[in-house]
């Protein structure tokens, strides 16, 4: 069951999550991509109501690229943590969205940073975070392994790490990850985690 | 009066005709070497413990190009996918151009995520053909919209999953596929109460669909499980009188 966390690493961000579209007991997808891309230098990792989280990216990310149209400059990393946050907050009191993001992005002298934004609009910058059940022990595996200004590589392993306690240890455990990352170069898919395959066309 | 059709077309016709031969290249449809969609319910309506028909038409026929299953409320599914079919034709008229399946689902979708939590009980499959080719999409209720190469949705979808999962693969033949569909529509009414009546089989193809058939699953177990004659194991005779 839903798995979603990130880290900052040294002049890169990453968000990881697993990719089933669950209801109930049946599994009706197992390469569903949770990881938007936002714009070119963010990322948006989400988890939470299969309708929410859809309906609500989808609305951050359009605002987002309309601030750039209108103004020519994309919104920085922070500004659209706090307008994601902003929004979660309008709507908690009348019909709150259910869900929970993990907002990765690169700035041109800020570097890059991650946000941790819930359903009840709360906002933290951190190094690293998570949610879903996955959290459990991807929290705790990161508090252990996790250094300031780890290379990709030292990331990925613990990434890797992650993903190996979680399908070890969770008895929902979702059998597919993507990896996401965001630098100067860009944000973009690093890689996906396969245990199973879905048979044809790869991220439908 | 004569109304323009062109818009009905999958490509717009270039005015002035073909301009060199780059441009029949250029606007020829794409050609593709991809399955068709098999869209199969089963026809079993229920109301609590009743079964109240069993010749419903679970597959919705949105236009000659689209199908809608249905699953859950059968009004709630009867009412918005005509609804959509409106939409739909709507939007050809003022695009003069067929709406996508991705466009049409979301546009179910959105409707379906404005009444969420109201008590709708909406879980859909929308299939069709479009300028990309195939298409095939779940839509439920709660808002949901997923993209796929197959789903299985409503109270038997487990034991249906269970038969398509492994007799699936992306490059299989159209009868082979109608088949499997079949079949996995024959096994999960076998072990599901709430299923069962016919089993339709649609095709979905470049020229819109096409109902391939509609079987009574009783009679389907019997092509499947023909009747063998048990031997006799053992047999009465007469008491030899005393």
């Amino acid at each position: 069951m839903e798995c979603v966390f990130g880290l900052v690493g040294d002049g890169f961000a990453l968000v990881a999550a697993d990719t089933s579209a669950v209801h109930s007991i049946l599994v009706h997808k197992s390469n569903e991509d949770k990881v938007m891309i936002l714009d070119s230098h963010k990322l948006l990792g989400a988890s939470g109501e299969a309708g929410d989280r859809v309906q609500f990216t989808e609305y951050i990310q359009k605002n987002v690229h309309l601030y750039e149209f209108r103004n020519g400059i994309p919104l920085t990393t922070a500004a659209t943590a706090n307008f994601t946050r902003g929004e979660l907050a309008l709507a908690l009191r009348k019909n709150p969205y259910f869900v929970n993001i993990l907002l990765a992005g690169y700035d041109k002298n800020i570097g890059p940073s991650l946000y941790y934004i819930d359903y009840i609009a709360t906002l933290h910058k951190v190094d690293k975070g998570a949610f879903g059940y996955g959290s459990y022990f991807t929290l705790s595996m990161m508090d252990r392994h996790y250094k300031s200004g780890m290379s990709l590589e030292e990331a990925i392993d613990l990434v890797d790490k992650c993903i190996i306690e979680i399908r070890s240890r969770l008895v929902v455990a979702p059998p597919n990850f993507v990896i996401k990352i965001v630098d100067k170069d860009g944000a973009r898919e690093y890689a996906w985690r396969e245990s199973i395959k879905d048979a044809g066309v790869s991220a439908a | 009066m004569k109304l323009d059709l062109s818009g009905l077309q999958s490509f717009p016709s270039i005015p002035g005709g073909a301009v060199d031969d780059l441009g029949e290249d250029l606007f020829a449809p794409p050609s593709f070497q991809l399955p068709a969609c098999s869209d199969v319910p089963d026809s079993r309506a229920s109301m609590g413990g009743y079964i109240s028909s069993q010749s419903v038409k679970k597959i919705i026929e949105i236009n000659p190009y689209m199908l809608g299953t249905m699953a859950g409320g059968a009004a709630d599914c009867q009412f918005w996918h005509r609804n959509l079919g409106i939409k739909c034709r709507l939007h050809e008229l003022a695009n003069k151009r067929r709406i996508s399946v991705t466009g049409a689902s979301k546009l179910l979708a959105n409707i379906l995520y404005s009444y969420r939590g109201m008590g709708l009980s909406v879980g859909t499959m929308i299939a069709g053909w479009d300028e990309k080719g195939p298409g095939l999409y779940y839509v439920d209720s709660e808002g949901g919209r997923l993209k796929g190469t197959r789903f299985s949705v409503g109270s038997g979808s487990p034991y249906a999953y269970g038969v398509l999962d492994s007799g699936y693969r992306f490059d299989m033949p159209v009868e082979e596929a109608a088949e499997l569909a079949r079949r996995a529509i024959y096994h999960a009414t076998f072990r599901d109460g709430a299923s069962g009546g016919v089993a339709s089989v649609y095709h979905v193809g470049p020229d819109g669909w096409k109902k391939l058939s509609g079987d009574d699953v009783g009679e389907l177990h019997y092509k499947y499980y023909p009747v063998a004659p048990t031997p006799v194991e053992q047999e009465m005779t007469d008491a030899p009188a005393a």
